[in-house]
């Protein structure tokens, strides 16, 4: 039926992992990147946009944010960079007993971030239903807490399976290594976030 | 580098034929039965669901078209209350939209694309899996609330303050807004899957500039739904949380602003016409290449006006809220914007033309489908730019001219096309022929029943009929124009249906398709037809844009990918260069589960937010057994450190 195939080349030579813009994780991985960038791009434009609806930010008789949660939680989560690179690095060496054990502190860095988390929403000296002004400063906390909750419970499981059998598969170290970049998002992502909720309101 | 041991089985010319065709079957092959059919990761499968599904809903929704029609066949008809038409339109727009014409295009391209890229399947399977699972279940939410009168009734885009707690109260508008997280989801995660397959799992040699145009415009798509989605999401979940637990996003008395949700419903809303049409015009230049005998003229120019397109239509969404009384500074940009993007639509279609001009057109019933877009939309483009200009659009607002024109750009611009390349791909999915002779009759007689039902409603509509009224007074002089248009209504049902008869006659006893039956140039065609479930035995190699027309039986291929495990070969983005031996995921239920604990979670929220909280801890953990690794049968290859 078919005539006999020509061969051209070969690929058996080829890796079967890759890190970065090689592997198909990472273009995953930065496509949602993409998708959770747009949703906090555009809660930032809503942000704005109710925000040219008053005449003073925050409308009265509201008082801005108070500062000390928000700005702990800021530095913690700028230190957390610092464990997230060594882990990144680790991985993509794959040295297993280094990863293993800084996960756990990722692990660790990422509970004190969700109860100082907590704080923050108590903090905020506005209720969602008070107002839209509430409403929005609410909506760009909840927004990131729940980045910081998936990206906790994918380190948990990823930190758990480490400790197994499949730690030693070059892939799981990918997966490690796209879970460092995924986390350098999210404290990006807080960044203009956290300037919105307690600054703006203290400036404009 | 992988040190090569001599003991895993790779295809190559000692392996090949019948006894690579076993091994690769049992690589790839799902369990049979039941869970075996729920678990299944292949593409070819996910692809034929998705696009029956699709069509399930363009039937369900067309009979609410029908309906209306009935209803408004005569003035003053008592068929239908008021409060049911409401639904009925609601019903019927959003289903159209967000349940047929972006799913189905999606699932033309799950089943299409990896054939054209000369792959084994997509990027995350499983991903492309849970997508179909969840928009299932969003339809299946959607049509279950509408069976129990809890349909949602306040237009396919729900304006606020319409569809706010103060004017809409009870749930139906719950569930519109949940049906939009359900098909958005599921949108993403496809156009994710999408997006990575085409940009990394294209045959060796198939650089960018070499890629087919259905391709390229499949890319640009799955751009677009990433950019755009998220906007709708969001507003939609705006407006669950306005509903349920009371912010005050689009509620202008404590600070909110009903405008914000038309702003970010149409900063999703206008690119998602294009993602609807621009699918459509990748089936175009394939079906026109094809049947003219040679390649699309002016490759360039077609792709830059794809991605042309794809820009401009996020500048154009403030063309939907002309009657709003937003600054008049912004129309004269927003004209010209919408002016502007009928350019590179009119680059296309001229490149068509050339195309058929310089070629051997064949008249086959994919190329009259083709005939039948080009007449079509270009009127509805017409009236597109007509309704552009803001005095007019002024005038015309929420008349049947505008229900005229959306309907001409969406079935000429894209159920047209649709049908043609359903014609076209139809071999290759089943191994059969759609009958020549009743495809020709149930084109023509969609293409008149079509143009019958929407041509008078440009005129109903200057005569000052508005849309979505349940019924009109006597003495207006609109009852005429009505009558021809439900007569038309009827006539096009029944085009349709004659197409899905000679679906199923062919189906059961079509002429029997060999690999190529329309000489045609794409990689899918180079595969039998049907393909076996790891499409190619071995992974063909691309030197040119019509590899079946340059290299005719001789398509070179390359060898060496494991035949004992799921291996797909990813290469480089713009120069197609081999890079790595991928492992593709097993067929696995937990992307069904998984869905089924995030739908149950999603429609129970609809009542209670705490549903969040409780749902969350079952997703957590079918998402956990889902990315679990769980292959212990396959000796993973030695590796060096
Ligand atoms: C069987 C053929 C069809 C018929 C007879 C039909 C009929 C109608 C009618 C009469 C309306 C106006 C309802 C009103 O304003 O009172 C309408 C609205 C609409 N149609 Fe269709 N239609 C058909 C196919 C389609 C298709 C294929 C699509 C999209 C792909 C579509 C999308 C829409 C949308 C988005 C609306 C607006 C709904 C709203 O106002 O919220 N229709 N259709």
């Amino acid at each position: 039926m078919t005539p006999a195939p020509r061969f051209t080349g070969d690929l058996a030579h080829l890796p079967t992992h890759g890190f970065g813009h090689r592997s198909l994780t990472w273009w995953g991985i930065i496509g949602f990147m993409l998708i959770e960038g747009g949703f906090f791009a555009l809660t930032i434009a809503a942000y704005f946009y109710l925000m040219s609806q008053e005449h003073s930010w925050p409308p009265p008789p509201f008082r801005p944010p108070n500062l000390i949660a928000g700005t702990l939680f800021t530095l913690v989560i700028l230190l957390s960079e610092l464990p997230n690179t060594v882990i990144k690095r680790a991985a993509e060496q794959g040295r297993l007993r280094e990863v293993r054990k800084l996960m756990l502190v990722m692990v660790g860095i990422g509970l004190v971030l969700l109860v100082i988390r907590g704080f923050e929403f108590n903090s905020l000296n506005v209720l969602w239903y008070d107002n839209a002004y509430g409403s929005i400063v609410w909506a760009l906390l909840v927004l990131h807490t729940t980045h910081i909750l998936t990206d906790w419970g994918d380190t948990v499981v990823l930190g758990g399976l480490m400790h197994t059998r499949h730690g030693i598969e070059a892939r799981r170290f990918i997966d490690v290594s796209e879970n460092s970049l995924y986390w350098r998002f999210v404290w990006l992502a807080w960044l203009p976030i956290y300037f919105l909720i307690y600054w703006l309101p203290r400036l404009a | 580098m992988t040190e090569l041991d001599p003991d895993l089985a790779r295809d190559g010319p000692e392996l090949t034929g019948v006894e690579l065709d076993r091994r690769l079957t049992a690589a790839w092959r799902r369990q049979p039965g039941l869970i075996g059919w729920l678990s299944t990761t292949d593409h070819k499968e996910i692809g034929k669901r998705y696009i029956v599904t699709a069509f399930v809903f363009l039937a369900l929704a067309g009979v609410l078209g029908l309906v209306m029609r009935a209803q408004l066949a005569r003035p003053e008809s008592g068929l239908i209350t008021a409060d049911r038409y409401n639904q009925i339109f609601t019903m019927h727009g959003t289903t159209m939209m967000f349940l047929f014409a972006v799913p189905v295009m999606e699932a033309m391209a799950i089943y299409v694309i990896p054939l054209m890229l000369g792959t084994r399947n997509m990027t995350f399977a499983r991903l492309n899996a849970f997508s179909y699972w969840m928009y299932l279940f969003g339809g299946t939410m959607l049509w279950v609330a509408f069976v129990l009168n809890t349909g949602p009734d306040a237009g396919w885009f729900s304006y606020t303050p319409l569809s706010g707690p103060e004017y809409a109260p009870g749930k139906r508008v719950d569930i519109w807004a949940q049906m939009i997280t359900f098909t958005e989801v599921s949108g993403l995660a496809a156009a994710v899957v999408m997006a990575t397959t085409i940009l990394k799992q294209r045959a060796p040699g198939m650089t960018l500039a070499k890629m087919p145009i259905f391709a390229w415009s499949m890319l640009v798509v799955a751009l677009m739904i990433i950019f755009a989605l998220p906007a709708v999401a969001l507003d939609s979940g705006m407006l669950l949380s306005d509903r349920l637990v009371g912010t005050h996003f689009f509620n202008p008395y404590e600070g909110g602003d009903a405008l914000l949700w038309q702003h970010l419903f149409w900063f999703f809303g206008h690119p998602e016409v294009y993602i609807i049409f621009l699918p459509a015009t990748g089936f175009i230049s394939e079906l026109v290449a094809t049947f003219s005998r040679r390649p699309v003229f002016a490759y360039p120019a077609v792709v830059v006006s794809l991605c042309a397109t794809g820009l401009l239509a996020f500048g154009l969404w403030v063309h939907h809220m002309f009657a709003t009384g937003l600054p008049r500074l912004g129309f004269a940009f927003y004209t010209a914007a919408s002016l502007t993007v009928s350019i590179p639509t009119g680059v296309q279609i001229f490149c068509w033309i050339a195309t058929i001009w310089l070629g051997r057109p064949q008249f086959r019933v994919p190329m009259l489908w083709v005939i039948g877009f080009i007449v079509t939309f270009v009127i509805g483009g017409l009236t597109g730019v007509m309704l552009a200009s803001v005095p007019l659009d002024l005038q015309l607002h929420d008349t049947y001219f505008v229900v005229a024109h959306f309907h001409y750009v969406l079935i000429g611009g894209a159920v047209f096309p649709l049908l043609g390349a359903v014609t076209y791909w139809f071999p290759k999915a089943t191994g059969r022929m759609m009958s020549e002779a009743l495809g020709k009759l149930s084109f023509a007689v969609t293409f008149v029943g079509f143009h019958l039902t929407f041509f008078p409603m440009h005129i109903t509509g200057m005569m000052g009929m508005p849309r979505r009224v349940y019924t009109y007074p006597a003495g207006m002089g609109w009852g005429t124009l009505n009558m021809i248009s439900s007569i038309g209504a009827a006539i096009l049902a029944f085009g349709v249906l004659l197409f899905v008869i000679n679906i199923i006659l062919s189906f059961r006893a079509g002429r029997v398709a060999g690999a190529n039956p329309w000489e045609a140039a794409g990689l899918e065609w180079a595969t039998t037809s049907p393909p076996p479930v790891y499409n190619f035995p071995h992974l063909p190699a691309v030197a040119s844009r019509t590899p079946l027309w340059d290299e005719g039986e001789g398509l070179p291929v390359t060898t060496g990918l494991r035949v004992d495990d799921r291996e797909l070969l990813s290469v480089t983005i713009i120069d197609a260069i081999p890079s790595v031996r991928e492992p593709s995921p097993k067929p696995t239920i937990w992307p069904l589960l998984s869905a089924i604990a995030i739908g149950v979670t999603f429609v129970w929220s609809i009542f209670t937010p705490w549903a969040l909280v409780f749902g969350l801890v079952p997703s957590a953990i079918a998402l956990t057994i889902w990315f679990w690794p769980k292959n212990p049968d396959v000796p993973p290859e030695p590796e060096i450190d």
